[in-house]
């Protein structure tokens, strides 16, 4: 049964390459394989159970009929013999079913979460460049939708088909038994079964793929309205957005109900030709057991094996389905848990500790796409304790070479000295163990205040972090809220963006590295609170080597250098004062802001 | 759903009973074929004739075929009608939101919104089809076969009762079980794309805390949490199958077994006992597909509750029913004691303003965050009413302006720039509707955008994604300025806009744009104080109520929260 979490919108995804996709997931199951075996096992045993009772059922009626034919009283013993042994064959079946679907959903959801952990994981370990082409919801849907879809459909493989298998096997086995000549009847009808159900999947694919796409097409078209409401509004462009929309809403009509229509028929003509198959039985079977050929009960319990073989039928059918499917999702994650990660750096043994604080970028080259250099020949040496403050356009390189010195991303050419030490020759654990950073998009997330604090530190004494708040400025805005810092924070939670920022603050001086880095952005907060952040970042940057990405210029008067830079290159250095009187691209964007 | 069964139409009435018609039809089609199997029965036990045994095969055959005519018919007009359903729902849908005010529009949020006008539509559609469907012929199927059965044996009806009062309770079991963990299954995929998502949106701070253990057994307790939850949905669900199974299984072997002491008894005879147990079972399975309806029913019915509240509610702000004719006056605002706070709300967000802002006049907005500058920007814009006090527009109160009217005074650029996917051009139409290109151009001109469109191929049908994805947060509010300013206006508003340029960009552009909007009243809203220096007039705004009013010099000297701002902004020299 569907729980229609995937939504409406998912289109019928065909694999590049289903057999490898389709192997990768056998490899995959290797460890569960003696449970997958004993789940099939018991699956194969409940539908032979079950697939024979209807046999033994056809024996009372013929019992009757030979009991009548012969003018004998009805032998009630021997019934109640035979209905004995199907009601005992009856419970096992269940009984193997239940422990069968026991077994199978332990398997197919352990499964699942195994492969949730492992593309978690995967994410921490790969390179950041992969975020540059590949979204968050790529692989957020890769997380839950895809793992979704294959946890759902080896359920469905497993316990469905192989029992659908297992019952036109056995089907056949035992209608073979009962009369030949009523199996090759039976058997004429299944290639008209499958030409019908053939020709239906056929179109309400088609139209099922087109009404998903124009799905897709009207959310995407809702979406964007209902997100630009107001402009729509005072633009007045509400009319004509509404011709836009029933445009597609019309498509989208027309696509719903040919794609429900063929959906719905579906069903009624396998029922149809399983019908049909039923009255050439009835008809030539009549005519047997007139002949004396065979007797009713046997007929009663073919008619059965006719619906039950028609069952399997549809059910394989709809196999070559669930299989694209699931390979198709199955191609996705492990396309991205086979992403090329970091490199493995366990042999590294060089440990930095008790920086002083030296840095230094020797004729650096990076670029996050090859041929597009977003850093030239870059070369700086930072004395330690100094404060430096990088200036200039959105696009400079800023944010670039922050993303370096934290080794998020690895130069193409040229190194970067930490104490003299290449910070290649480290682990990138090391490296971030020598900052302190607080970025321009505050990251909060849903959990205590605390535990936002203390984030990735062990042992922090409340003190410290008593220390820690007064000095960021948060004390009073945490012993203002009810449960102080042990409140949650989520979505809802009214904190301004200004205590969000000095929270991250917070956590910044509670790691107390060696050095650090500051993308001061403060643009969203009021300016009393700036001045808090300010402060609160002043004490931060106290006897520490710190960078500063510098938005508002009248912040970073004080630094003891400004690189002033401009399409990867530093054009002009020097403190305030300097880089003023020199009257070049810094006075420039100086100037600009009071004209 | 009652109150959205008013949207069908006269013509979607007829369909529905045309189908109701053809599943009485189908069902009875359905049900003669027991009968008919009976009839060969007897036939065969009385030693009748091939021929006889042949004329029942054709009746059969002519049933059969009927059926399935009727059950194409079937399938067409309910996909019809339930298509048509979800298109006029959704059409509604979407032009009630397009009444909306802002006050609407939070009150439901855009996301909810959305997935009301797509989601929970087509849930809508899916339940009208399989009402249409399964629902309609479910009941139909078992009153059917109870009839037939009925006065041929009460024994065999008293075991087709039992069968039918198990599979009832069985699956009403199941569901009872099942259905609240649905939700909780929601809630912790919820869980864990929200774990997930954090972990994406923080990647350097995890790694600059070297906290991916701790990300890791974050997710793992939720991950676990799911899994298990899964675990305990699927094995209930899975109990279905076999549970039916049995219950099928067994009434037909009780049947048969009853039957047999009947016939011994002689009070039925073989043939009635076969039909029966095909009754019994058809019986059975349509009580069975019933309950499964219906207990589907209840989660449509939630998605049906959603659309029609959305189509229940009312635009608070509307155009008056008889507006008033003009004064002759232009270019004037005036706020007259005016108060606003949102509904439900204790606080004011604004308190007794009072402001007159002449034609022609820059008036700059300025105050820290939560000080009502947006606030009364917005309710210029009549995205809110006031709550007390008049606020006039050329001398005539706003609400007795109507919207379209009003919206073709100003020329609004947001906070936050929003393009629509399309071209440049259509975009920047949006803002005049029959802009020639050179018009669209000095548009872009002013907004310094001109000399990436030259560098373009395309120019001005330069592609816009969705969102204007594709361009960058500045490119995005230089376009929104361009499409803002394109047309002359009375008025001219600029809600915190220039945040998103640098500094250079940022008076380049409203150098530019003194020359182009000349003679409009212009209202600028900004954080930062160089941005509305040079204004005739700045109002200064603090938790709401005017706190200053006046020049940058006098305000300068006079107004204290004024000073506080400005100093923290500029430097000495500047000052």
């Amino acid at each position: 049964m569907s729980r229609g979490r995937h939504g409406n919108t998912r289109i019928v995804e065909k694999p590049n390459n289903f057999k490898e996709s389709i192997l990768k997931l056998v490899r995959f199951l290797k460890p569960y394989r003696k449970q997958l075996i004993v789940s099939s096992l018991l699956s194969i045993i409940a539908t032979i159970l079950n697939i024979v009772g209807p046999f033994f059922l056809g024996k009372i009626t013929s019992q009757i009929q030979i009991d009548i034919t012969n003018g004998d009283p009805i032998n009630l013993q021997a019934i109640s013999i035979i209905g004995i042994i199907l009601v005992s064959l009856y419970s096992l079946s269940s009984l193997f079913f239940l422990s069968q679907s026991t077994v199978m959903s332990k398997v197919v959801q352990n499964m699942g979460k195994n492969l949730r952990t492992r593309i978690n994981s995967k994410i921490n370990n790969l390179p950041l460049s992969y975020f540059n082409s590949n979204s968050y919801g790529d692989v957020l849907s890769r997380v839950s939708n895809d793992v979704d879809m294959i946890t759902d459909s080896l359920n469905k493989i497993v316990s469905r088909i192989i029992s659908s298998i297992t019952t036109l096997v056995s089907v056949i086995v035992i209608m073979l038994i009962i009369s030949r000549t009523l199996t090759l009847i039976t058997l004429i009808f299944v290639p008209l079964n499958f030409i019908f159900v053939g020709l239906i999947v056929k179109f309400s694919q088609r139209y099922f793929r087109e009404q998903q796409m124009q799905l897709g097409e009207i959310n995407d078209h809702i979406e964007e309205m209902y997100s630009g409401h107001s402009i729509i509004k005072i633009f007045n462009a509400q009319e004509e957005k509404i011709k836009d929309f029933d445009k597609i809403n019309k498509k989208l009509y027309k696509s719903a109900w040919r794609s429900q229509f063929f959906a719905g028929l579906m069903f009624p003509i396998m029922r149809f030709v399983g019908n049909l198959s039923y009255l050439a039985i009835s008809i030539y079977g009549g005519n047997l057991a007139l002949k004396g050929k065979i007797l009713i009960g046997d007929i009663q319990s073919f008619l059965i094996y006719v619906r039950r073989f028609n069952e399997p039928v549809s059910q394989i059918a709809e196999l070559t389905g669930v299989l694209q499917s699931t390979a198709a999702a199955a191609e996705r994650v492990f396309e991205f848990l086979e992403v090329e990660e970091l490199e493995d750096e366990k042999h590294k043994t060089k440990v930095l500790e008790d920086v002083r604080g030296k840095v230094e970028f020797k004729n650096v080259t990076f670029g996050y796409t090859k041929g597009n250099k977003i850093i030239k020949d870059f070369s700086i040496v930072v004395k330690p304790g100094q404060k430096v403050a990088l200036v200039g356009p959105t696009g400079a390189g800023k944010t670039t070479i922050v993303n370096l010195l934290m080794r998020f991303y690895e130069v193409d050419k040229g190194e970067i000295l930490i104490d003299d030490v290449p910070t290649r020759e480290i682990t990138r654990e090391n490296v971030s163990r020598l900052f302190s950073m607080v970025l321009q998009d505050t990251w909060l997330f849903k959990g205590t205040i605390r535990e936002n604090i203390v984030y990735g530190e062990d042992n922090v004494s409340e003190q410290e972090l008593e220390r820690a708040y007064k000095a960021a400025n948060v004390d009073h805005f945490i012993k203002s809220l009810p449960k102080g810092h042990n409140m949650e924070l989520d979505e809802n939670s009214n904190i301004s963006q200004g205590q969000k920022q000095l929270i991250t603050i917070a956590r910044a001086m509670v790691k107390n590295a060696p050095m650090l880095i500051l993308d001061e952005a403060t643009s969203s907060v009021d300016t009393r609170t700036e001045t808090l952040i300010q402060k609160a970042m002043d004490d931060l940057m106290k006897g520490k080597t710190s960078f500063i990405i510098a938005h508002r210029l009248s912040t970073i008067k004080n630094a003891d250098l400004i690189l002033v830079m401009k399409d990867g290159r530093i054009v002009e250095q020097g403190n305030h004062e300097e880089l003023l009187k020199k009257g070049g691209f810094y006075s420039e964007l100086y100037n600009a802001q009071f004209n | 759903m009652s109150k959205l069964i008013k949207y069908f139409r006269w013509y979607d009435y007829l369909l529905i009973t045309l189908t109701i018609i053809l599943t009485f039809l189908r069902v009875g089609f359905d049900l003669t074929l027991p009968d008919l199997m009976a009839d060969i029965v007897s036939v065969v036990i009385e030693n009748g004739s091939r021929s006889e045994i042949f004329s029942i095969g054709l009746e059969m055959l002519l049933y059969t075929v009927l059926a399935v005519i009727s059950v194409f018919f079937i399938s067409f007009l309910s996909s019809k009608v339930a298509a048509r359903f979800a298109n006029i729902l959704r059409r509604k849908m979407y032009e009630k939101v397009q009444s909306f005010s802002a006050e609407e529009m939070n009150d439901f949020s855009v996301a909810s919104l959305i997935t009301r006008t797509t989601n929970d539509i087509q849930q809508v559609q899916n339940l009208v089809v399989s009402s249409l469907r399964m629902a309609l012929r479910a009941p139909i199927l078992a009153v059917g076969a109870i009839i037939k059965i009925w006065g041929r044996s009460s024994s065999l009806t008293l075991v087709t009762g039992i069968s039918i009062f198990l599979i009832v309770v069985v699956i009403t079991f199941i569901f009872i079980k099942v259905g609240p963990k649905f939700k909780i299954v929601q809630e912790n995929i919820d869980d864990l794309n929200l774990v997930t998502r954090e972990n994406l949106t923080g990647l350097r701070e995890v790694r600059a805390h070297n906290a991916e253990e701790y990300q890791k057994e974050k997710f793992e307790r939720v991950n676990e949490k799911l899994t298990n939850t899964n675990i305990y949905v699927n094995r209930i669900l899975m109990m279905m199958h076999p549970f039916m199974n049995l219950i099928l299984s067994g009434t037909s072997l009780a049947i048969v077994w009853v039957g047999a002491y009947l016939i011994s008894q002689n009070s039925i005879n073989l043939p009635t006992m076969m039909a029966f147990s095909q009754y019994a079972v058809q019986t059975v399975m349509g009580f069975m597909m019933l309950t499964i309806t219906l207990m589907m029913f209840p989660r449509s019915f939630v998605s049906a509750r959603r659309v029609s509240e959305v189509l229940q509610t009312k635009a608070k702000i509307n155009s008056p029913l008889e507006p008033v004719t003009k004064t002759g006056e232009t270019g004037t605002i005036e706020f007259k004691d005016v108060s606003f706070r949102h509904k439900d709300a204790e606080e004011y967000i604004l308190k007794n303003i009072n402001l007159k802002i002449n034609k022609g006049e820059t008036i700059g907005f300025i105050g820290s965050t939560g000080s009502g500058k947006s606030t009364l920007i917005n309710l210029i814009l009549r995205f809110y009413d006031v709550s007390e006090g008049t606020l006039f527009i050329n001398g005539q109160n706003i609400k007795d302006y109507p919207l379209e009217q009003l919206h073709d005074l100003v020329g609004y650029i947001p906070q936050r720039a929003i393009l629509f996917s399309g071209t440049i051009a259509s975009n920047l139409r949006l803002g005049k509707k029959d802009a020639s290109e050179e018009e669209m151009l000095q548009a872009l001109k002013t907004a310094d955008m001109d000399k990436f469109i030259k560098r373009q191929e395309d120019g001005l049908q330069y592609k816009v994604s969705r969102a204007g994805q594709n361009f960058s947060g500045g490119q995005k509010q230089r376009l929104s300025i361009a499409r803002g300013i394109i047309k002359q206006r009375e008025f001219f508003v600029f809600d915190d806009t220039f945040s998103a340029l640098d500094n250079k960009t940022d008076s380049r552009v409203r150098k530019n744009l003194i020359k182009h909007i000349k003679g409009a009243t212009t209202l600028i809203v900004s954080q930062r104080v160089g941005t509305i220096m040079n204004s005739d007039k700045i109002v200064v705004l603090d938790k709401g109520e005017i706190v200053g009013f006046g020049t940058h010099r006098e305000l300068l000297k006079e107004n204290k929260i004024y000073q506080e701002i400005a100093s923290s902004q500029l430097s000495k020299e500047n000052l």
